[in-house]
């Protein structure tokens, strides 16, 4: 029974990846039709907008120590990041270590930016193409985008860690009633999850509650209805995509202390929540989300040492597997709308 | 002749004359000279031109006719390669039965994939393919070991069996041949400061590769290629005139499967080597930019898109900053340092920047490929010749992706 906890709670992390990725998708079909293979860049420009934050805190002036020597004899040079000198040496160092939650506050004006451009800039010219042309031109910018950071980053990890407060991890056999130790989880993975979940249940009230959200529903449902009233539907399309953008930028940014980013992030994450919104069923939300943590939770199980003494190899290719089988039994995914990609 | 049309027997022509004079047009440049570098004459390259160019040609089959996207063919040629590794090491180092192995493979593999994939369309069955693929790629670095050898690669080994050979036990592998003559044969010419190289491997490449261009040719001009086009159009208005599409379409994916296991098989041919990574999905992802930046549905679009690419992985990547400051060397010292800051991004490691830059840019203006820009510019200058009588006739030749 611990033992199945535990997996539940390894899978959720990266399953709460994979919902957040694949809603940002599923909010950018649904809306305006168009297949983002670009998406995966976007969670990998978060990430890295969480490490650009970190440099600038750390951009540092070199001063000589009047008192103290280095091991040579020589006057010994100490490095003082700028902020220490604009907000005091605690505050300095405070925002230094807090410096990935910071970073959400950096990132959203960042990748609202990114999408408000990206949208008006290339795919507002490719509502009407194929999808086939979308997936390859979006594929194309992706391919220039981590290329751009591969360029300035370069092409190792960079360790960027959780706050030190963060860094621990809880002991949920204690608290449940089982042997101690027996389910470790570190505190920032739970502090994923809780942020995975507020995102996206923010989302859904957007959606739900808000006039905004309503008129995007409609729209989403008969686009040129929505039209015929008077409401420039385009451009609250144009916001929404500017949203899943965003999205896809927190889940980056957020996801740097669980794996040090590098410039293919993006990549690897995207194939993996193409076949997330597509078990969960093109153009449902709900369904993107489900389907995130479904998959998630069960690559988690799959990993377990007796599923994999049992089936060696499933834990590489169970995502696949489950894909290919819902594919064939459910042509529309777990909660696809009627109508919407069918064949 | 062959059965082909005048139009297609030019095209093929042209082709053959390419293939076979690639040593001589692909080294314009004399032996070190500044221009040298740029010289893309060398065996391996041109080995890499033509297998690729099989590749893309198949590719081209099952999505430029069908309109099928997939995005795991490269599954298929990673089988091709691991079956003619398999038979390098287990019958004979003679190539012949190591690329019919391949292609065997290649087919029954994509008949499986091909029977479970297209009973989708669209993007759900692009998915199906990529999910095939990556799985294929897991296994065969994880649970296959046994067969594929894992992270190592597939390789040679002195104790293999090798039944059909009886050569003498000198300590050193083997090398591939064709009935006795060696893939890493070949002799050099020098024409005065020029350097040309002629490697047998290559021509066999070559001499396969036209083989499956004209192969190709058929199946675009025959009723069966026509069916293809027909249910790319509109698959429900075939099916309402009592055709079945699904055996179709089932026959060009296994065809283009084999295709990818036949540049495998070559792949081995030359270098007797399989690794796993062959297989990934962005090794799958390569074969639809060549496709679509040569002109998918195009004849030879696919050919050349695979040359671009490869040309540029190979010769642009090896461009670095002091080749690019004796280029400059003839502006003023702040200039040559600014154009070289400038390009600095696009070249060397970079090269794949540039490669995502031109593929949008092809997708965005060009959906046709540069077979497209080509037919664009040969109009342009027809126009400005002002003798437009024969141009209908020759741009039917092609058809651009829809």
């Amino acid at each position: 029974m611990d033992a199945i906890i535990l997996q539940i709670l390894n899978g959720l992390d990266k399953g709460s990846a994979y919902a957040l990725i694949a809603l940002g998708l599923t909010l950018i079909f649904g809306t305006l039709g168009v297949v983002n293979f670009a998406h995966g860049a976007l969670f990998m420009l978060g990430a890295f907008c969480a490490v650009t934050l970190n440099k600038i805190f750390t951009i540092s002036y070199e001063t000589i120590d009047p008192v103290r020597k280095d091991f040579l004899g020589n006057p010994l040079k100490v490095e003082t990041p700028y902020i220490f000198d604009w907000f005091g040496p605690d505050v300095g160092t405070a925002m230094i270590e807090w410096s990935v939650p910071l970073a959400i506050l950096f990132s959203i004006p960042i990748m609202i930016l990114i999408g408000l451009s990206m949208e008006r800039g290339l795919i507002k010219y490719f509502y009407k193409r194929p999808h086939a042309d979308q997936i390859l031109v979006t594929f194309g910018l992706a391919i220039v985008l981590q290329e751009i950071i591969k360029y300035f980053y370069g092409a190792n990890p960079i360790p960027t860690p959780a706050p030190p407060a963060l860094t621990g991890s809880a002991d949920f056999g204690v608290l449940l009633g089982f042997d101690a130790g027996s389910i470790i989880y570190p505190y920032w993975r739970l502090v994923y999850f809780v942020f995975a979940a507020a995102i996206i249940g923010g989302v859904f009230a957007f959606l739900r509650y808000t006039t905004f959200g309503m008129v995007v529903r409609a729209g989403m449902a008969d686009r040129e209805t929505v039209g015929l009233l008077g409401i420039n539907i385009d451009k609250r399309f144009t916001i929404m995509f500017a949203l899943a953008a965003c999205v896809a930028g927190l889940a980056g940014v957020m996801y740097t202390p669980i794996n040090s980013p590098n410039y293919h992030m993006g990549m690897d994450f995207l194939v993996l929540s193409f076949v997330v919104v597509v078990v969960g069923g093109m153009g449902s939300l709900e369904g993107a989300v489900a389907a995130g943590f479904l998959l998630g939770v069960l690559e988690s199980f799959a990993s377990m040492g007796e599923i994999v003494s049992l089936l060696p190899g499933i834990n590489q290719i169970i995502i696949y597997l489950v894909a290919i089988i819902i594919l064939l039994t459910r042509p529309r995914g777990l909660m696809g709308r009627k109508g919407v990609m069918e064949e | 002749m062959l059965g082909l049309n005048s139009k297609d027997k030019t095209l093929f022509l042209i082709v053959l004359a390419l293939t076979m004079f690639a040593p001589f047009l692909l080294n314009p440049f004399p032996e070190g000279s500044e221009l040298a570098q740029f010289n893309a004459g060398y065996p391996d390259l041109m080995q890499r031109f033509v297998i690729f160019g099989i590749f893309a040609i198949g590719f081209n089959i099952l999505f430029g006719l069908t309109g099928y996207l997939s995005f795991g063919h490269a599954a298929f040629l990673g089988v091709g390669s691991y079956a003619g590794v398999w038979m390098l090491k287990l019958l004979t180092m003679n190539v012949v039965p190591a690329i019919i192995v391949s292609v065997i493979f290649a087919g029954l593999f994509s008949a499986v994939v091909g029977y479970i994939s297209l009973r989708r369309s669209g993007i759900y069955f692009s998915i199906l393919t990529l999910a095939f693929a990556q799985m294929s790629f897991a296994l065969a670095y994880s649970v296959l070991t046994p067969i594929t050898n894992g992270e190592t690669g597939l390789q040679l080994a002195l104790n293999d069996p090798r039944i059909l050979d009886f050569d003498a036990a000198d300590g050193s592998l083997p090398a591939t041949n064709f009935f006795g003559i060696e893939m890493r044969d070949g002799f050099e010419l020098a024409l005065g400061p020029w350097l040309f190289t002629f490697n047998f491997g290559y021509y066999l490449c070559a001499v396969v590769m036209l083989i499956a261009f004209y192969i190709s040719i058929r199946i675009f001009r025959s009723p069966f290629g026509l069916m293809l086009r027909a249910l790319k159009t509109n698959q429900q208005r075939m099916r309402f005139t009592g055709k079945n599409p699904k055996p179709h379409t089932l026959a060009a994916f296994i065809i283009s499967g084999m295709y990818a296991g036949l540049a495998g098989g070559l792949m081995v041919a030359m270098d007797p080597l399989a690794g796993a990574e062959r297989m990934q999905w962005t090794a799958s992802g390569e074969v639809v930019l060549m496709t679509i930046l040569g002109g998918a549905g195009t004849l030879i679009g696919p050919v050349l898109g695979a040359g671009v690419i490869k040309y540029f992985e190979n010769i642009f990547s090896k461009i670095n900053d002091n080749v690019l400051y004796n280029w400059f060397s003839f502006l003023p010292d702040g200039m040559q340092d600014a154009f070289v800051f400038m390009i600095h991004p696009f070249i060397g490691k970079g090269w794949h920047l540039t490669l995502g830059i031109m593929f949008m840019l092809v997708v965005i203006f060009l959906p046709g490929g540069v077979v497209e820009g080509g037919q664009r510019l040969k109009r342009l200058f027809r126009r400005r010749g002002g003798s437009d009588s024969a141009g209908g006739a020759s741009s039917a030749k092609v058809h651009p992706a829809e």
